[in-house]
This record gives structure tokens, sequence and C-alpha cells, in this order.
């Protein structure tokens, strides 16, 4: 057996250090399919996985490998899937089992440029709306978007952690440039490594209700093999897990799984602000879009322009009140992102009209520059 | 006898009766193939506390939510993948996936070659009424040809599916099909395929008179009593020559049944050789 | 049943003998376990049970002789035997010879 956690200094791809991320958060179980450009996450786990005692099993589509992970995670074991933006538009429907189910799990999605097939080994940001509401139905989901390897690998310790605190999917939006570049990635030890895990049901076996909320809005979870005799379904359900067909059962369902993650936005929502305090002009980024929006921040500063960044970390939900209070206090808003406008969307929304609200984006293939958004600024700066 | 029994039914223990009846229609076979089923999984002597059963979508998949067992009513097609997961992150569970044709052989047919073709240890009970049952009546893949269905207004023009060759030639190592009038022999496929490792398929056929039987000329009993005059049992018939007709005959029995290593023990000695 | 002699263990053989118990709430009138029962025991009752169909009823309580079909092809979970409480034999049932 080799340990869970590589601790020392690695040279590694984004999808390398996602692979290690997850050994070092506990996650013994990956079913995956390979796709351009998160095969690499499946490869790695594949050898790593046995090196830890877990197992790796590739499935014969994402369908299935969505379910599988969804299965083994009610049976107790961390698990997670990857694919690119074609196998995200396959895994929506169990995503959305295993929101009603309220199952930890990790699904990375190293996006690529789409729709359809489209540029299989060039990166995008274009599935981020997708990330939100892509499976049927109304849900909250978390979704986190890394901006190098080093983060990538602690974001995948994060987002197994918010998955199981508030048992649910949790979404890890990375991109092919991200997924792929080498970089450098310190893995710390063990011991400095925090990990959470789900609240488990406690108590009488023949009085507990697998779907009555905690005091943090979350259930605790009893797996399969415990004696709880539960049932799980896709079916909109009650406390106790049994199918109620009513618009009440129904809003109450909802409520509670939409609840769970509306009632604990200031624990789930992370941002890091770059020269913000006095910025005039706020850029809004994430992923590898963010890396060259840090470099054109201090460009256009260096022209004599305040300007600053808002790095999301958490993408979903998404940070409506830091936008709201920025969008009070800034001259204007440019988001940046690889997509024709789908974070700008929300910037939009949230801003209200109290700032103008700017996109720099286009539909993939390659990042974008500092420069194009130092233009952007500079135009923004000049109306 | 008593009007109001004053005794439970023996099932009652592993039944959730607070959800008792059942939604299922009179006369439906679905009842019997999941009592017939739950006296095999009682029977067995396995720990009842690590038997998990998997449903897929459909009027058999609501079976998962009538048994007081681990049970998980999945999506539709997508029982044997979950039960996958499952089954490999803790080996120590019984897992038996209790659905329907529509569910395990349309949209679920990929998912079932796999499992069959890596011998995973799961026991699959395969409910066939002929038609999907829940949405209406719709022709199925295992519909038979010129049978008449929502779908098929005019006569299906399609040829099923023989589920057992289907299942052997994806690599299943226990294939049997009964009826559900074939209450014993069913009970007894079932105890065997859970005793055993790797992956085991039984296929029913029962009636579905709203569905399937109302459009074809099927009254419940007319059902019944195809599969008592119809049914030639033959164990160990080779699954290319089974026959589903119910002019001609319908091959029931155990068909198959041999031993390879299962996913779990080839992965072990060949992935994690050396892990305890 | 016709035999030319009486069997020579007529006197040690015990012919099994049950009691059926029907949960008519359960019942959805489908008929298979009267038309199932080999030794024809139930038949269509004229009740109603509480959803309106018509449960089974025992017309030769006698008869039943524990087999269990009835509660095997019942689809509901509506019908069960359970094994008569001892008798004597001298009130076996006669065999016709």
């Amino acid at each position: 057996m080799k340990p869970a956690v590589l601790t020392g200094k690695h040279f590694l791809t984004g999808d390398e250090a996602c692979a290690e991320g997850a050994l070092a958060a506990g996650c013994r179980f990956f079913a995956g399919y390979p796709i351009t450009p998160a095969t690499e996450i499946a490869e790695c786990m594949a050898k790593r996985l046995p090196e830890v005692g877990g197992l790796f099993i590739q499935m014969e589509d994402e369908i299935a490998a969505m379910a599988a992970v969804l299965g083994a995670s009610c049976a107790g074991t961390k698990s997670m899937t990857a694919t690119s933006g074609p196998g995200f538009s396959l895994m929506m429907e169990n995503l959305g089992l295993g929101i009603v189910m309220e199952t930890p799990c990790v699904v990375v999605n190293v996006q690529r440029a789409g729709p359809s097939t489209g540029l299989p080994t060039l990166g995008a940001q274009g599935d981020m709306m997708q990330a939100r509401w892509g499976s049927h139905g109304h849900y909250e989901i978390i979704a986190l978007s890394p901006a190098s390897p080093q983060e990538l690998f602690f974001q995948t310790i994060a987002a197994f952690n918010l998955s199981e605190v508030y048992r649910l999917p949790v979404l890890i939006m990375a991109d092919e440039v991200v997924g792929h570049l080498s970089e450098r990635v310190v893995i710390p030890d063990a011991s400095k490594i925090k990990l959470q895990s789900r609240p488990r049901a406690k108590g009488r076996k023949d009085r507990f209700k697998p779907f009555h909320p905690g005091p943090n809005g979350v259930a605790p979870m009893a797996h399969a093999g415990e004696g709880y005799m539960v049932h799980f379904t896709g079916l909109t359900h009650d406390e106790k897990g049994y199918p109620v067909m009513t618009a009440q059962a129904h809003s109450e369902m909802v409520s509670r799984i939409t609840g769970k993650i509306r009632g604990n936005l200031d624990r789930i929502i992370h941002v890091e602000e770059y020269r913000l305090e006095d910025a005039d002009i706020a850029l809004i980024s994430y992923g590898v879009s963010s890396r060259s929006s840090f470099a054109a921040v201090d460009e256009a500063r260096e022209q004599g322009i305040r300007a600053g960044l808002l790095r999301l970390v958490t993408v979903w939900p998404f940070p409506e009140e830091v936008i709201r209070e920025l969008a009070k206090r800034v001259k204007c808003l440019i988001t940046v992102e690889l997509n024709l406008g789908q974070i700008h969307l929300e910037v939009q929304r949230c801003a209200g009209g109290m700032a103008p609200a700017l996109l720099v984006g286009h539909a993939g293939g390659t990042v974008i520059t500092p420069a194009e958004i130092v233009e952007k600024i500079a135009a923004a700066c000049s109306q | 006898m008593n009007r109001n029994s004053p005794t439970r039914h023996p099932l009652d223990s592993i039944l959730r009766t607070d959800r008792i009846p059942h939604i299922w229609c009179p006369g439906c076979g679905i009842g019997t193939a999941f009592s017939s089923s739950l006296i095999a999984i009682q029977s067995t002597g396995t720990d009842l506390t690590k038997t998990a059963v998997v449903s897929g979508i459909g009027c058999s998949g609501r079976g998962a939510g009538y048994v007081k067992l681990d049970s998980y009513h999945t999506t539709h097609g997508r029982a044997i993948p979950f039960a996958t997961g499952m089954k490999l992150a803790n080996p120590e569970l019984t897992v038996v996936v209790f659905s329907g044709d529509g569910d395990l052989f349309a949209i679920g047919g990929n998912h079932f070659i796999h499992a069959a073709r890596r011998n995973m240890d799961l026991t699959v009970i395969c409910v066939n009424n002929l038609n999907y049952g829940m949405t209406g009546g719709q022709a199925a893949a295992t519909t038979p040809n010129l049978a008449k269905t929502t779908t098929t207004p005019l006569g299906n023009p399609e040829q099923p599916f023989n589920l057992p060759l289907l299942a052997y030639a994806s690599g299943a190592t226990y294939v049997a099909r009964w009826t559900m009038l074939h209450t014993r022999d069913l009970t007894q496929s079932i105890q065997e395929a859970l005793g055993r490792r790797g992956f085991s398929f039984i296929e029913v056929l029962a009636p579905c008179p709203t569905g399937y039987g109302r459009r074809n000329r099927q009254k419940p009993a007319d059902s019944l009593k195809l599969y008592q005059e119809k049914a030639i049992v033959k164990n160990g018939a080779n699954p290319a020559e089974v026959i589903l007709d119910f002019k001609q005959g319908i091959t029931l029995g155990k068909f198959v049944e041999y031993d390879r290593p299962t996913f779990l023990e080839n992965y072990d000695r060949i992935c994690r050789p050396g892990t305890p | 049943m016709k035999f030319w002699r009486a069997p020579l263990d007529t006197e040690e053989i015990v012919v099994s003998k049950g009691v059926v118990y029907i949960i008519e709430d359960r019942c959805k009138g489908c008929g298979y376990c009267i038309e199932y029962c080999p030794r024809d025991v139930l038949e269509p009752s004229e009740r109603f049970n509480a959803k309106g169909y018509h449960p089974p009823a025992v017309k030769q309580p006698d008869l039943c002789v524990n087999c269990h079909y009835c509660e095997a092809i019942c689809p509901d979970f509506a019908i069960y035997s359970l094994e008569a409480p001892e008798q004597r034999s001298s009130e076996l049932p006669s065999i016709n010879f």
C-alpha cells in the first residue's frame, strides 16, 4: 500500500493534482469514462486507487459512471467521477437523483469548447450555466472553479468536504487549460488536511427518518448495510423517504434541499479579492480567465487605472451580496470568462443597474489575454 | 377461516406494511413475482440488514418501495450501474436488482450487458410483462411481434429480444426463466441466485392486464392459463433455442449455470494484489 | 382417487391440513387464489371490501392441505395459510376406495 497523501513538492498537471486531491480527501471509489481533457484524472485514479485500498472502474458510459458513484456513496464510500462537456450533459439526470437523494459525491468537469463535440482538446468555460441548471427541476448546487493545479488539489478536498457536510453532489468546474498545464503543487502533510464526513444516522433504527433535517438543515445519512432499512427514491418523498405525490410534499422536499444551501451561504461562498479596496473598475472572473485578469489588473494599475479583481472560487451559489455591494461603489463591472456571457448574466442581474456590467469573453478554444482585458478596461474608463 | 385475520401475513416482517395495499393493478403479476422474491430472500438466511434492493422506473421498479430492506428506487434504466457502485463499495452487501423489462433492456440494455460481461455479483430479477405498463402500455423491447400496444396500435412491427440468450451471450453465469405462475420454481431460482457469486439473471413472465392484456385479448386469467398450458420446462436448454410464443410454447427453466471469476475477484487478483 | 386396496400405511400417513386466512382489505379481487387452489377450497364472496373488490371466501375449509399456493400466487399479500391445529386420526377425511 502506498500513502494516499503524497506529501511533498511536485510538478503536476491539474488533472493529476485533482486525482491526488481526491485521494487526500478520502475518496476510495472512482467510476469514470474516458473523455478529453479529463481522461488523465481517471488514469491517475486507476493507478493510485488500488495502491490505497480503493477501487476504480471504467464504466460503459458517463450515465453509468454517475449512477455507480451514487451507489458507492450510498454504501458509505467517498466517490467521484470526472468528465468534460459531452459527458457532463449525460450525467445530468443522475446528478438530479444525487441531489434529491442527498448523496455526497464530487463531479469534476474539465471544460472544453462546446456545444456538442466542439474542440475536445481546447479549453473554455461554457458549461457554467449548465452547472447551475443542467439537471431538470429546481435545485441548488455548489460549484467551485480552480485557477491552477495547486488550487485544483485543494479545491478537490474542499469539494469533498462540502459534499459531505451538505449532502449533495459538488461540482468542480475546471477547464482544459488548468487541467493540462503543469505547475508546482505542494501537498502538505496529511495531518494538516482537514476532512469532513457526512452526518451519520444515530438512534433507534426502527424510528429513523432518513430525510429529517438536523440543526444545519442537513439530515443524517444511513448507509446500506447499517440496519436502518432506509428507502431512497428519486420520486418526491417525505422525511421517511416514502414517495408522496402531492404539491405540498413536493414543496417541502424542494424547500429542504434548497434551504440547506441557501441557509448556509456564508459558510459555502468563497471569493478572493485582489486590489479591490479602492477600485473603480472591478473585474469578475474565475478559473483560467482569472489568471489573465490578475495580470490585467496590474497592467491597468500601471496605466493609472484603479482596477481590481473579484475572483470567484465558489461560482455557485453565486455571491449575489458581494456583487451588489461592489456595484454600489465601483464605476464599472467587467466579467471575464471563456464564453459569450454566462456568469456575466448573473453579474448584470445582481448589479441591478447600479453599475454598468460589461463582458470580455469569447466562445473558447484559447485563453483570454491580459491585453484584451486591459483594452476593455481602458474603453470602459473613457466612457 | 377468519375474516379479519388475527395473525400477520408471513411476509409482513419484510414488507413496509404501512404502504400496503400497493399500487399494482388487480391481476398484475408483479406482486406475485415480488412475493416469490421476498420468500426467497427471507429463506436464504442471509443477513437482511446487509441485503439491498435496487430498482429502476416502472411498475416493477416500485417493488423497492414496498420491501423493508435498504432499498433504492433510482433513475430509468440505471438500477444496474447504481447496484454495481453499491456492491463494489461494500462487497459484504447482497445486492438484488428487481426491475422491469423496459427498464432493464431498452434504456438499461447497455448497462445490463456490461454488468453481465463483468460477471458483477448481482442478482437481477426482471419482471417481463411485455410492455411499458406504468406509462400506459407502450411497446417494449420484449413486446411480441404483431402485438397491440399504445405505440403500436396497428400491431408491433418489431421482433422482441430473447432475454435468456442476451443474458447468456453477454456473460451472465446464471440464467433462468419462469412465469409468476411457477412460484416455487421461481423462488428456488432466486434462492440459488442469491446463494451464488456472479451475475445471475432471472426472467419472470407476468401478466399486465391493464397495459398489455387489455389490448391483446388476454384477461389476467387467460394469461395464467397460457402460462400453464404453453409452458415447456426444459432445464439446461440452449438459450438460443428457447421460445416465447403464446401459440407455440414458452420455454421455461434454469438454462445456464456455471462459475467464472466475478469482477471483484479479478480486480483483487490483477489490480490490487497484496491488498488485504 | 381410486385404489384397488387400502394403502398399507393409511393409519400412519397424516395429510397436512391448513387454515386459510384472508386479509380482506388488501385483496383486489383478481381471483387467482380461487382459480388455482388445488383443493377448490375458495370461492368468490358476495361481500365488498373497503376498496370495492370481492375478496375470496372459504367454502370448504376442511379440504385445505396447507399447500400455501394461494399465499404464493396472491399478488397482494392478502391470503395465507397456516398449519391447522393437531387433529385426531378419526377426524381425517376419508378416502374412497
